[in-house]
């Protein structure tokens, strides 16, 4: 009746994880009260989780995404607390069994529920205001994507309560990640939240390569676009032609663990290595996926934070669709240790060295737009440049790395760890960062706090740097990653070093949440009225903030690029707007409801509760029929209605 | 020519659009439609080839099990093919009905499309069950595991086409041939055909390479 699953999946034995679950139980309960008694149920149904528009969907993205990066972030500081105090005799707090959930939860989490949503959360809030269009292509698919991304995370956080997580790292390689070696739930878990989540982001990138290449207002050419566009384009691009790898692979491995099949186990002829090609055949690209947008984010920063144009605007555009395509052909510097032999990994170097020529392109074209700018220091700016020096370093030792002897030598080694925290906090990070930070005054009205989003700054660099120069060292002094015990009691003082610089980040993380609290409290002094408190060069600062749900009440028409730029310096006269009726999407439960019966699928198919799970899989799809039956999905505000919204700004 | 139509293309058309720098504004509703339908196909093909990679990495790790040439029956396979080239024949003149605004016809089209595609999953059925009852199921190497995963997918694909052909049958009869409604099948068909450009690849690498 209930498959694998029995009171023995709760760890009474267990303290740490138990505590945990219940301490966020509590939070979580506490949340539902609230929101009950002051009756909120409603406003939130109504506004939230049944929204279809862009902005909305963003906010909630990377709301979840900064949720998830306060449980990503404890795990990691438990890993760093127990490397630095497992020492020779001592064997820390953590036992290996329960490091190894740790250690694979970090990693999954910090991608999947991390990154992937802030950055898809920033491209969902801004791309179709910057291209001048009133929502993406497919607004209820959005919202879809939405909360199957939210499903994912869901069930990788019901891991900590109800059984085990994966012990067998955020890639899963087979055999360990087979039955034979992993015959528990915990891969399970790993396996169906990433499928499921995964599904959502293959519907954004159809959603937003759609949005980007077939909806832009009036005159906005190609290149017209602003340069976060064309990354948004480069990264949805990514996802289009690597997700669906992803899905395949976990598919095969699933077929393993589920219906007795032989792709990738030890015997009957199963290879591994397929695992390990498939696998970083999309792992590469996710990292593009990543870091484009971000690099999207800097340059709209560096442009209006200078007062200037962005410098060699082509350039740029060209060094990010030169990343995209090299994204595909490096996949195998991952396992240059495999074996594939000199030739193929003197190619796989090569193309993994040469990458770092569009980069470098990018990073001069950043410090030319802000040479004899008007450099204005806020934070988004700080940002910007503690981006460009960590990055810079981050991608150096990312250029060793693609050297296959060096690689021979430091591989599976903290130095590895060193340089991929380098490069995804220095620039998927600190790019998420800057463009929260820059975006939410459009997003909500009033500006942050200074004060409190520098010190935030400060904390991250500092305490990066902190956390992960040690790493390099003990790296090169021979420490390989994930270990539970430090044999070596030479590497405990770099090791207690990192672990300040964890604590630093944390001061940082605490200084995030004063600010916006400190900017909630003082928002009637911060308030932004005229909708562009930055003197911003692109569209979405045409518009008032937070902008109407129909986003512009007249399409602008573009005729250069920085668009809004070129409109505030010709000064034309404000023509007698003549407004028309704008028909915008209506709410739909829909996403919402997939997504609760995809949580009761996903569960029931990790315990083997298959009646359940067919039970979630046919209702689920019996909501997307009902949904797709309907085919008036519009409401149209009439140009009266319009009129009235517009002359109340 | 099934395509322009469905929706006319505005009498004016922008400089700038017309030399494809896109600068003419937001797409129409049908052409936003349809492409983003095609960048899913897109997908989809994507996520094929992952397993036809796989398929052709592991064809030769039979295991001392059964190879290709001991338990493929090109004669069925040929049927089988025929049935789905067919199909997508019936489909495409069903297209050009709904174009025209003939409902009746369409879904007799869509009635002969809906049982050429059966007759194909029943032919593959029958094969997979033939294959399993030989001991030849999909754990006996791992050769078979890519044989039934990658075949299977597809015919999942084709059974999924098939409740939605009913499904937007049913949208046919009980709203007509309205412009939405049109998408959709646009967007079928596309589908629809996309599955026999995979057929054939199943049909040439694992089938005709892997006969005697």
């Amino acid at each position: 009746m209930l498959g694998k699953l029995s009171w023995d999946a709760i760890p009474f034995n267990e303290p740490l994880p138990l505590l945990s679950g219940a301490v966020v139980g509590i939070v979580i309960l506490a949340i539902l009260v609230t929101v009950t008694v002051k009756g909120w149920w409603p406003y939130l149904w109504r506004e939230w989780l049944t929204s279809v528009d862009h902005k909305r969907i963003g906010v909630m993205y990377i709301t979840l995404g900064l949720i998830m990066l306060l449980r990503g972030f404890s795990d990691a500081i438990m890993m760093r607390t127990q490397q630095a105090i497992a020492v020779g005799d001592a064997q820390g707090y953590l036992p290996p069994e329960h490091y190894d959930q740790v250690f694979s939860a970090h990693g999954t989490i910090m991608i999947f529920f991390v990154a992937m949503p802030l950055v898809i959360g920033l491209m969902n809030f801004a791309v179709p205001l910057q291209l001048g269009v009133r929502d993406v292509a497919f607004p209820t698919l959005n919202s879809v994507s939405l909360w199957l991304t939210a499903t994912g995370a869901l069930l990788v956080n019901m891991s900590l309560v109800i059984g085990v997580f994966s012990r067998a790292s955020w890639w899963g390689y087979p055999p360990l990640s087979g039955l034979a070696y992993s015959p528990d739930v915990g891969v399970d878990y790993y396996l169906w939240s990433l499928q499921i989540s995964g599904i959502g982001t293959l519907l954004t990138g159809i959603n937003f390569v759609t949005t980007i290449l077939k909806l832009r207002a009036p005159g906005m050419t190609y290149f017209r676009m602003p340069v976060f566009c064309w990354t948004a384009l480069a990264a949805n691009l990514l996802i289009v032609a690597a997700f669906p790898v992803l899905t395949a692979t976990f598919v095969m491995l699933l077929l393993d663990r589920y219906l007795d099949m032989h792709f990738f186990t030890n015997d009957l002829g199963g290879n591994q290595m397929m695992y390990a090609n498939l696998f970083w055949a999309w792992g590469h690209p996710e990292v593009y996926i990543l870091v484009l947008p971000a690099f999207g984010v800097f340059s709209e920063v560096a442009a209006t934070f200078s007062g200037k144009g962005l410098f060699s605007y082509r350039s740029m555009v060209w060094a990010t669709l030169g990343i995209c395509i090299l994204s595909f052909m490096v996949w195998l510097h991952h396992f240059f240790t495999m074996g594939a032999g000199a030739d193929v990994n003197a190619v796989f170097g090569i193309m993994s060295s040469i990458i770092a020529v569009p980069t470098g392109v990018k990073v001069f074209n950043w410090l030319f737009t802000m040479f004899r700018g008007r450099i204005v220091f806020k934070t988004p700016a700080l940002w910007l440049v503690g981006f460009m020096v960590t990055f810079v370093i981050g991608g150096l030792t990312g250029v060793l790395l693609a050297v296959p002897p060096v690689d021979f030598v430091l591989h599976n080694s903290a130095f590895l760890v060193a340089h991929f925290h380098n490069v995804i906090i220095g620039g998927v990070v600190f790019g998420a960062l800057a463009g929260i930070t820059y975006w939410f005054p459009k997003a909500f009205g009033f500006t942050l706090d200074e004060r409190w989003g520098q010190a935030a700054f400060w904390c991250w660099l500092i305490g990066f740097w902190l956390a992960f120069t040690p790493l390099y060292a003990l790296g090169l002094m021979g420490m390989t990653r994930r270990l539970q015990h430090i044999a070596d009691p030479s590497w405990q003082p770099l090791l207690l070093v990192a672990e300040v610089g964890a604590v630093v980040i944390f001061a940082g993380i605490l200084c995030q949440i004063a600010q916006l609290y400190v900017s909630i409290r003082t928002r009637e002094h911060r308030l932004d009225l005229t909708g562009d408190p930055w003197n911003g060069r692109t569209l979405e600062w045409s518009t008032s903030s937070p902008p109407p749900a129909y986003n512009f009440a007249m399409l602008p028409k573009v005729e250069t690029i920085d668009a809004f730029w070129h409109m505030k310096r010709t000064g034309r006269a404000p023509v007698e707007p003549v407004y028309e009726p704008i028909e915008i999407p209506r709410n739909s439960p829909a996403g919402f409801i997939t997504a609760f019966f995809a949580v009761v699928m996903g569960f029931s198919l990790i315990w083997h509760i298959w009646w359940l799970a067919i039970l979630g899989f046919l209702t689920a799809a019996t909501v997307v029929l009902i949904a797709g039956w309907n085919i008036d999905r519009e409401h149209e505000i009439s140009a009266a209605e319009v009129a009235q919204m517009e002359r109340a700004r | 020519m099934a395509i322009a139509t469905i929706d006319r293309a505005p009498t004016a058309v922008p400089t700038e659009l017309a030399r494809g720098r896109g600068g003419g504004g937001p797409a129409s509703k049908r052409i936003v439609v349809a492409y983003g339908f095609w960048i899913f196909i897109l997908g989809d093909m994507v996520m094929f080839s992952a397993l036809f990679a796989a398929f052709a990495v592991l064809r030769g790790n039979t295991a001392g099990g059964p190879t290709g040439a001991e338990l493929f029956n090109l004669r069925n396979v040929f049927i089988e093919t025929m049935c789905l080239l067919l199909s997508s024949y019936t489909c495409g003149l069903g297209a050009l009905s709904a174009e025209r605004r003939h409902p009746g016809r369409f879904l007799m089209f869509a009635a002969v499309t809906f049982v050429l595609g059966a007759a194909f999953l029943v032919i593959e059925a029958t094969e997979f069950a033939g294959m399993v009852a030989k001991g030849a199921g999909p754990s006996r190497s791992a050769f078979l595991s890519a044989f039934f995963t990658l075949v299977g997918t597809h015919g999942v694909h084709v059974a999924g086409g098939l409740i939605a052909l009913i499904y937007l049958a049913a949208q046919v009869i009980a709203k007509g041939l309205q412009a939405a409604v049109l998408r959709r099948l646009l967007c079928w068909s596309l589908f629809w055909h996309a599955l026999d450009i995979v057929w054939v690849g199943v049909f040439t690498l694992v089938y005709l390479m892997g006969a005697p």
